[in-house]
């Protein structure tokens, strides 16, 4: 008798999972919106985790952004349903100001999604930086750049240290190094030619190549602005 | 036959206390004046010790709390108020304010329960101004209509300086209303309001003068942030309200200094004795057997003596227990060789932190001395002569030496072990607040150690920090020296030695582990330098407030093995960073003001959002 009752509870079970609904009344997200931060076209290179904007679609009884990180090169993507979204960087995110955008007369820009699309966030730096090199002799690597102030109007600001940092992996910023070496921005005196030379330390397990970058610390500015990622073979 | 349907349904309910009930009987408004007490938040204590371990200053030993020390940098909501539940509290108090003024009638009684409402709520609105900034303030019990329309009861948030003022305003009213007796430890009295509105209004000063160095980190509507301009009359509060509270004469506490013999254990006493404790003003207290029990001796009791299967979790740091002066006032990090780059080498383990502050070995317990008295066990294994060492992996684990044939211990039964936890994987293990009573150990017992909110010693500390920052130096000094009097020091701080490093640095040390550090560090604007994400060596300069502190460090002991060298049997140490430590503790600017979160923003759109958050 048990048996019996089992077999109707379990082919009743069976049952149902055939007449259920479908797993989901909404179908994924499936625009793709990705691009860069630029600056005139060139990508703002940044750390690691540092710069997130904030995606707003209006119409909604409650309100509450999507959160868009920027990877440390400047590229970021989201997976989004086709609309109408306001994109907006929040104030101090970043080593740049947002550009006014002529459509909304603010900072706001407006982004229409409607299947995959590239867009580019144009920002303005307070620098740039320029003519990036790197030299090896053995293990010592030099690098050698310039920076170009790009802002300098009222809110203009100088330069609190430049560094030079060196990891064994592509991550490479003030968190992810094994060796960096730092100049304070008041110590710089010719900010189109600044050198910096590094000794490549031991590394375990051994590696014939490193990643280095240089950083950018703006004055009173929390995140730092970066160049690409190079890989330098020793 | 029916029955009658009004005395039907009509009746009074048999599980829940009417109002009337409740407010005519003492002992019931106790117990719901107890209830709201317990839930003052809290976020560092007795009851979550693994909260220490989320800064410089502890490891923490546990499978579970490793990932503390491997986050690269704090969310923005952490530290934040639990909206609802800060505001569900609020409401409960506004309500036994607002009912204490209808039922009772008793002037005086009525008096004292409506002071310890306002101090309750007071005490809650600082907990949520530390956390967040200014707040919507709520005085008054608010109803909802039902009309299908809730907005009329959104309410802004104030400023964060009114939020402070709030605070202060109500403290100075309730003041009279309050028994001066200092018996009473665990509700309000005189002498806890005078210290809790130093502390506040010390607090309010500093976002003022430090706030500037910051700039970034404030909004225009002030909610977060205060003017500069305000930081003296803020300081001025802060001194006067601790001067009223220092004289003795009037209130009668005083520094808990019973044991003269033994410095360090006076330390570790005022935190555990409760009989003729003069110094403590304001605790949550805990009962053996009555249900109301505290467990820190059992998590963090050394395994070593253990009472039951766990403990050692909260290891204080290298970086902390280094930042324990020498007595002739000096600081010294931990030299562990020679000028040649041999090994310096000690007869017990403990001879390498003797000559130092009281308090070293009052708040940390460290090698080579005992607990409960028990010898502790911590040495991490043999070094020998080439440098090579032998260690295990499990509580003093044996094996062969070379040479011998015999297995024998070769790792201390409290270890440090990397990556085993209750180990000490510092090196050392917590002393303050840890039971020495027989039995705290065990789950089944626990401890009844309080825990103390405010002692006398901080409020020192305050009015020698105010004292400092309105220049009155030399009365700086004086408070200052009253506290280290006590950890031992004979040579007294003259006033050409006070500086905002040694306010800064005091407070480290005299304070550690008892919940303090994360809103001082916040409030003197230094949270952002010094766990700056950056990866650094341990620092050499301990004294110096700005030092960059961001990863825990621990100091191990080892035993030599030489046979017939003379050095043989001998201790050395070693600095090391414990393998569980991999990320660098990183406070961006936007975790100064913990972020609200969306759907609370989403359901008040008066609220504005903290700086520098997403």
């Amino acid at each position: 008798m048990m048996k019996v009752f089992q077999s109707i509870i379990w082919s009743g079970i069976l049952a149902l999972l055939f007449v259920c609904c479908e797993y989901d009344n909404y179908s994924e997200p499936g625009s793709l919106l990705q691009g860069n931060l630029v600056f005139n076209g060139e990508p703002i290179h940044i750390s690691n985790n540092s710069v997130e904007f904030e995606l707003w679609e209006p119409g909604w009884q409650k309100s509450a952004p999507i959160y868009v990180s920027v990877n440390q090169d400047g590229a970021y993507s989201a997976s989004l349903f086709d609309a109408t979204y306001k994109l907006i960087i929040p104030e101090h995110q970043g080593p740049f100001r947002c550009v006014n955008n002529a459509v909304t007369n603010s900072d706001t820009i407006i982004v229409e999604v409607n299947g995959n699309k590239n867009f580019n966030i144009e920002v303005e730096p307070y620098y740039m930086i320029r003519n990036v090199g790197f030299d090896v002799i053995g293990r010592e690597v030099t690098a050698t750049f310039g920076l170009e102030q790009v802002i300098t109007d009222e809110d203009a600001r100088s330069v609190e240290k430049v560094s030079f940092y060196m990891n064994k992996t592509r991550f490479v910023d003030f968190q992810w190094k094994v060796a960096d070496v730092s100049i304070d921005g008041e110590d710089i005196e010719d900010m189109t030619s600044i050198s910096m030379t590094l000794t490549v330390p031991d590394i375990v397990p051994s590696q014939n190549y490193v990643f280095t970058r240089i950083g950018v610390k703006i004055e009173g500015r929390e995140d730092m602005l970066f160049s690409g990622v190079e890989k330098i073979s020793l | 036959m029916g029955c009658n349907d009004d005395r039907f349904l009509d009746r009074e309910p048999t599980d829940v206390l009417s109002d009337d009930q409740l407010w005519s009987d003492n002992s019931l408004i106790l117990s719901l004046l107890a209830d709201l007490y317990d839930r003052i938040p809290e976020y560092q204590s007795t009851q979550n010790w693994w909260n220490f371990a989320d800064f410089d200053q502890a490891f923490g030993s546990s499978y579970s709390d490793y990932w503390r020390h491997k986050n690269n940098k704090w969310d923005y909501s952490e530290w934040t108020v639990a909206w609802y539940d800060y505001y569900t509290l609020i409401r409960e108090v506004n309500l036994f304010i607002q009912k204490a003024g209808f039922y009772l009638n008793d002037n005086t009684i009525k008096a004292r329960y409506i002071a310890e409402g306002r101090f309750i709520r007071a005490a809650i609105y600082f907990e949520m101004v530390k956390r967040v900034g200014g707040v919507p303030l709520i005085t008054e019990p608010l109803s909802y209509d039902f009309s299908g329309d809730p907005s009329y009861l959104r309410t802004p948030r104030s400023k964060e300086h009114e939020i402070y003022d709030f605070v202060l305003n109500e403290l100075d009213d309730i003041l009279d209303d309050l028994p001066n007796d200092i018996e009473i430890k665990s509700r309000a009295t005189q002498g806890l309001v005078l210290a809790m509105g130093c502390r506040v209004a010390l607090y309010a000063g500093s976002i003022a003068r430090y706030g500037v160095n910051t700039p970034e980190v404030t909004l225009v509507g002030g909610e977060v942030g205060i003017e500069v301009s305000k930081a003296d009359t803020y300081y001025q509060k802060a001194l006067l309200l601790a001067e009223t509270l220092l004289d003795a004469s009037k209130y009668g506490y005083s520094l808990y200094q019973e044991n003269q013999e033994d410095l360090s254990a006076n330390f570790a006493d005022v935190f555990l004795k409760k009989a003729n404790n003069r110094e403590v003003l304001f605790v949550k207290d805990f009962k053996l057997q009555s249900g109301k029990t505290v467990n820190f001796t059992v998590e963090n009791q050394p395994w070593s003596g253990a009472e039951d299967l766990e403990g050692g979790r909260m290891n204080p740091s290298l970086n902390l227990v280094q930042s324990f002066e020498l007595l002739d006032n000096s600081f010294q990090t931990f030299q562990t060789k020679d000028a040649a780059g041999g090994y310096l080498f000690f007869d017990s383990p403990e001879k390498m932190f003797e000559g130092r502050d009281a308090r070293l070995k009052g708040t940390v317990l460290v090698p080579g001395t005992k607990f409960k008295g028990k010898d502790l066990d911590i040495w991490a294994g043999y070094v020998l002569a080439d440098g090579s060492v032998i260690t295990g992996d499990t509580y003093g684990q044996r094996k062969v030496l070379p040479g011998r044939d015999v297995e024998e211990q070769v790792v201390g039964i409290d270890g440090p072990i990397n990556g085993l936890e209750f180990s000490a994987q510092t090196g050392f293990y917590c002393r303050k607040y840890l039971d020495p009573a027989t039995g705290s150990g065990q789950r089944g017992l626990k401890s009844e150690v309080w825990w103390i909110r405010y002692r006398l010693a901080e409020v020192y500390l305050n009015a020698a920090e105010a004292a400092f920052e309105l220049g009155k130096v030399s009365i700086a000094a004086e408070y200052i020296n009253v506290v280290r009097r006590r950890a031992g020091f004979t040579i007294d701080l003259s006033e050409s030695d006070m500086s905002f490093d040694r306010i800064v640095h005091e407070r480290k040390v005299e304070l550690a582990f008892e919940g303090h550090l994360l809103w001082d560090m916040k409030r003197w604007r230094l949270a952002h330098k010094v766990w700056n994400g950056e990866t650094v060596p341990l620092t050499n300069k301990p004294w110096k407030a700005d030092e960059v502190s961001n990863r825990v460090y621990g100091l191990w002991p080892y035993k030599y093995y030489n046979p017939g060298d003379e050095n043989d049997g001998k201790y050395l140490f070693k600095q090391v960073l414990p393998n569980e430590v991999t990320g660098c503790d990183y406070f961006r600017l936007g975790n100064y003001y913990s972020n609200i979160s969306d759907d609370v923003l989403s359901k008040n759109p008066l609220l504005v959002k903290n700086p520098n958050q997403l």
